[in-house]
């Protein structure tokens, strides 16, 4: 509805304003009359209605002022499937625009586009309420003073502009926090969000392979989100969790996803990252899992996406598939690498490998260094444990409080 | 239309002007037609001497140098009129570069005031 209003209005606050206005009159009008049999379009005319009173008056006032001549609204277009589908893509991509900030995009896609309050959305990425909201009306009014478009990318355009869209759904569904009570937007709210958004995606785009991946990706995350943390939210390994809890269902769809998205051509790195995963999801165990073909997708994605967080996960893979030893120059070099420097995952991945090859004071050491990194409680608490395994003391014991 | 300035910054050499390939020089030369060929339109533009030759003001503070001292220096600034921003950027990517980049960014407004 919001989609098809900022298409008259090609401004969103006002568009914004003219749904709020829609929703009170429909209140009023419902209460009096009763529901209609397509209240959805009711809505959507009476905000449309509202816009186009907006943009005359506006027109008028501009036409006694000697200001530049702004093109001209159009005329209301029938509310058809097409146009419908049409303009959700146009505020999809327009949230998602390169020229807003990443995080900026995330917050505008889950306001505009899924309809979040601001209120749940700061307290999601853990900012306060008026923070969040500075940086929606910032990225709005970038919009507005830039003149970034409210159009669907040309064809030729698409797929890195796809990339951006499909990067920031998938962003919003993996780094919202959990709130710790009440009714505050919990991370697995987000995650659900991301999978309508990928779903709705799908469905504007199903020729687009990349967005199948991005589905698939979110659907194993979906399948795995109970066992990642346990009852006390501790964190819970990958090679620790029950998989018998995983969701079945769900990991079935995203094998079927991820295949359709193989055999459809050269795969993007959503849909590279989505076999990985659902090569770990169909694996019975850790130790049963498929590493070399894990290993040889990573190489694949590391020549698509020159990531030294790529590189990291792929030389993890290679300590599974060919031993400790033989990953340990590959992350020594990572350690070295100065575009991740400060990224905890790699003295952690390091020490791991230590402990891996029976070398605990390095490990020891490295394990200190990913500690000194890391704020995260459930991540601190599992590296003090092997921290602790690696210095004898047992990890229920002598625990260092620091 | 819409109006915006395109900043270049390019990373300084010792010999200034001269380093720059006449190629550079040339396409530089030839963008103007280039934008309006891509449906935009090269409104006025500055090419500056380099930052050596700056003075930076400071309240009551003159110095030597430019305002802001970084790796890639300010060359150039020169006004075109776009579509949107979608357009502005295909046409900011046609300037030439050597060492740096340029930044896009929307006008309040341009004016050339003629002498009284």
């Amino acid at each position: 509805m919001l989609a098809a209003t900022a298409r008259v209005t090609r401004d969103l606050d006002v568009a914004e304003e003219c749904v709020q206005e829609a929703y009170v009159a429909a209140l009023r009008s419902w209460a009096r009359d009763g529901v209609p049999d397509r209240p959805g379009a009711w809505l959507t005319t009476a905000a449309r209605r509202n816009a186009l009173n907006a943009m005359r008056r506006a027109r008028t006032l501009r036409a006694k002022l000697p200001l530049l001549m702004e093109p001209e609204a159009e005329e209301m277009p029938d509310l058809d499937e097409h146009l419908i589908r049409d303009d959700r893509l146009r505020l999809v991509f327009t949230c998602c625009h390169p020229a807003l900030a990443r995080e900026a995009q995330v917050a505008l896609t889950l306001r505009l586009v899924c309809g979040v309050g601001t209120a749940d959305i700061a307290g999601a990425f853990l900012v306060s309420e008026p923070t969040m909201a500075a940086r929606l009306t910032r990225a709005k009014k970038k919009i507005a003073a830039a003149r970034i478009p409210y159009t669907v990318p040309e064809a030729a355009d698409l797929p890195p502009r796809l990339d951006a869209v499909l990067t920031v759904v998938h962003l919003l569904g993996t780094t919202g926090h959990t709130a710790p009570t009440g009714a505050e937007l919990q991370r697995v709210d987000l995650l659900e969000r991301a999978l309508d958004l990928a779903r709705m995606l799908l469905a504007l785009l199903p020729q687009h392979h990349e967005v199948r991946g991005l589905l698939a990706l979110l659907l194993v995350h979906h399948a795995r989100r109970d066992e990642r943390t346990d009852d006390d939210g501790r964190l819970v390994l990958l090679a620790d969790q029950d998989r018998s809890a995983w969701d079945r269902a769900a990991i079935a769809e995203a094998h079927g996803l991820v295949e359709a998205a193989l055999r459809a051509g050269p795969p993007g790195r959503f849909t590279l990252q989505a076999a990985i995963a659902a090569l770990h999801a169909q694996a019975p165990s850790w130790a049963e899992t498929d590493w070399p073909q894990i290993v040889a997708l990573y190489g694949e994605l590391l020549e698509l996406w020159p990531s030294p967080v790529v590189a990291l996960n792929r030389a993890i893979a290679v300590s599974m598939a060919e031993g400790p030893d033989a990953a340990l120059p590959e992350i020594e070099a990572l350690a070295r690498d100065a575009r991740i420097a400060g990224y905890r995952y790699v003295p952690a991945a390091r020490a791991d490998l230590l402990r891996r090859l029976g070398r605990s004071g390095e490990a020891a050491a490295a394990y200190r260094q990913a500690l000194a990194l890391t704020a995260n409680r459930a991540e601190r608490e599992f590296l003090e444990a092997r921290l602790a395994e690696c210095e004898g003391s047992g990890p229920s014991r002598n625990r260092k409080t620091h | 239309m819409a109006q915006y300035a395109v900043m270049i910054f390019e990373r300084e050499t010792p010999g200034g002007v001269a380093d720059i390939p006449p190629e550079v020089l040339e396409a530089h030369g030839a963008l103007p037609d280039r934008i309006a060929e891509a449906g935009g339109r090269t409104v006025a533009g500055l090419a500056l001497e380099p930052t050596a030759t700056a003075t930076a003001i400071r309240g009551d503070l003159i110095t030597d140098g430019p305002f802001i001292e970084s790796k890639e220096a300010l060359a150039g600034v020169f006004v075109i009129e776009a579509r949107d921003l979608d357009h502005a950027i295909e046409l900011a990517r046609m300037t030439p570069i050597v060492d740096g980049g340029v930044e896009v960014r929307p006008l309040l407004g341009f004016e050339i005031v003629e002498a009284g």
